[in-house]
């Protein structure tokens, strides 16, 4: 497949459509959360409100070029995950611009936005900050390693290292899924996950309680608003591969979807039942439980 | 002045020696600025009606009325469904409540944060204390004005006014952010020099720069 102008405008198509749906689905779990403590809960909008009025705010202030940068680097990483996955397999309108990328760029990209925020973040100064970013750096470089093992499974089970070639191997019935196929590898990558939605219990990065919200602790106005659209972003740019590699894809929007929220509400309960783990705590814990299935998972493949 | 705020001379770890200024080196010492609203006021009027439906609430409770704002949380009260929510840091907050009897040393740190909060900012005063000084009109270190330190937007009576008040008195800012008459930023930028002398006379170890965002 060759780059053809037109999907420019598909690919802006997909991240509105995609954008869109993030702030209704954090909106609508926020909204599940609030009705099992019984309360309202904020309305279903509250997610736009709030965009538009950090892009709003009149002043902005700045601790220097990478405080700049970080925001642009993070939606850069989610911008670029997003892109070089198919979204929708099969849809030319939706595949964006997965025949230029492989799994290792996605792993990359995944982890890009995390560098520039630590820098961002290191640079506004702010002890906070630099607590959650050492939090958070060790965590995620944690997480990841049980996901790149199940990556490295899975390429090997498929022989390529192409999305739509993996999502296309697993056409034709629920149990072509790498989630039948090779569970070993799905449920590593699923503990992964865990560690990086920002749920609890891994979620100490933020620890709204402990350190006030950590890294993004400075940020305010256009910088916030520029995280909260990649907050929205990032994760469903991550679930969409998690979908491609291990649930056979999803040939439409409604089936996007519910995928995609199925995921995400994995974490949700996840994050209701257990308590948050110090990172000295996960990181063992990702070494223990995570890590030994990884390495089981590409040793039986 | 404190010791470790003066100019000094420091020898680092690896021997080299450089001066530091702290009031100038951790501080931005630009006065405020009148920040003008947006050019079109069709954009304008969107911008007050978001700022209205997402109040940010800077978690800071400076006296006893802080504790009529924590049932707000609660499945009871809930002012989440209004938009309202709780911040943790001055950067990303739009509303200061003060909430009750204001020390001397509280003002401080009050001034601190909200100069680090961002255009456009509010600032609501809860109950009795903060109007005139309430039970404590005769205390030596409490403020018994608010406004006279801070440019007010908004007073919620009472001592103590109950969360209910307190709701209603968001849904009262609400109709102020939106018609565009909660300007207290710019008034506090205007009117900078004589919030400053009134600041100064009360605080008497004034160890900060004049604006420190």
């Amino acid at each position: 497949m060759q780059f053809e102008w037109i999907q420019i405008p598909y690919a802006l198509l997909t991240l509105s459509i995609i954008i869109n749906f993030g702030l209704l689905m954090n909106a609508f779990v926020a909204k599940i959360g609030a009705r099992v403590g019984r309360r309202v809960g904020i309305p279903i909008y509250q997610n736009y409100i709030d965009l538009i009025k950090n892009y709003g705010l009149r002043s902005s202030i700045t601790h220097g070029v990478m405080f700049y940068l970080g925001p642009v680097f993070r939606l850069t990483g989610g911008i670029g995950l997003l892109m070089f996955v198919p979204t929708i397999y099969g849809s030319v309108m939706f595949s964006n611009f997965s025949f230029a990328g492989d799994l290792i760029l996605a792993l990359y990209f995944i982890f890009f936005g995390t560098l520039g925020m630590a820098l961002g973040a290191g640079e506004s100064g702010h002890p906070h900050a630099a607590i959650g970013v050492s939090r958070g750096l060790s965590q995620v470089t944690m997480a990841e390693l049980p996901l790149a093992l199940a990556v490295f499974s899975i390429a090997l089970q498929y022989n390529t290292l192409s999305v739509t070639e993996i999502v296309a191997a697993q056409q034709g019935g629920v149990l072509n899924w790498t989630l039948f196929t090779n569970p070993l590898a799905v449920v590593a990558a699923m503990l992964s996950f865990l560690g990086s939605v920002m749920r609890p219990p891994f979620d100490v990065v933020l620890a709204p309680q402990e350190i006030p919200i950590g890294p993004p602790t400075e940020y305010h106005s256009s910088y916030l608003a520029l995280m909260q659209t990649n907050r929205v972003i990032f994760p469903i740019a991550k679930m969409v591969i998690f979908m491609n590699l291990f649930f056979g894809g999803a040939d439409n929007w409604p089936v996007f979807f519910v995928k995609i929220f199925m995921i995400y509400m994995f974490a949700v309960f996840i994050g209701v039942v257990f308590p948050r783990f110090r990172v000295e705590q996960s990181i063992r814990w990702f070494l223990i439980w995570a890590v030994p299935i990884g390495i089981l998972a590409v040793i039986v493949v | 002045m404190k010791e470790e705020l003066e100019k000094r001379i420091i020898k680092g770890p690896d021997g080299l020696e450089f001066e530091v200024e702290p009031l100038r080196d951790y501080y931005c010492e630009a006065p405020p600025t009148v920040m003008p609203a947006a050019y079109s006021k069709i954009v304008e009027d969107l911008f007050n009606w978001a700022r209205s439906e997402s109040i940010w609430i800077l978690g800071f409770g400076t006296g006893c009325g802080a504790i009529e704002m924590r049932p707000l949380m609660t499945p009871r009260f809930d002012a989440y469904r209004f938009g309202v929510q709780w911040r943790p840091t001055p950067r990303q907050s739009n509303l200061f409540v003060i909430s009750g009897y204001l020390s001397v040393k509280t003002l401080k740190r009050v001034i601190r944060s909200y100069e680090q909060m961002q255009n456009p900012k509010y600032v609501v005063g809860l109950g009795s204390c903060t109007i005139n000084g309430g039970m404590y009109w005769d205390s030596y270190n409490t403020i018994k004005r608010l406004d006279q330190y801070l440019p007010v937007d908004l007073y919620i009576a009472g001592c103590m006014p109950r969360p209910e008040a307190l709701l209603q008195g968001f849904a009262d800012l609400k109709k102020l952010i939106r018609s565009g008459k909660a300007e207290g930023a710019n008034e506090y930028a205007e009117k900078f020099e004589w919030y400053k002398a009134n600041q100064k006379k009360v605080i008497n170890d004034w160890d900060m720069p004049d604006y420190n965002w």
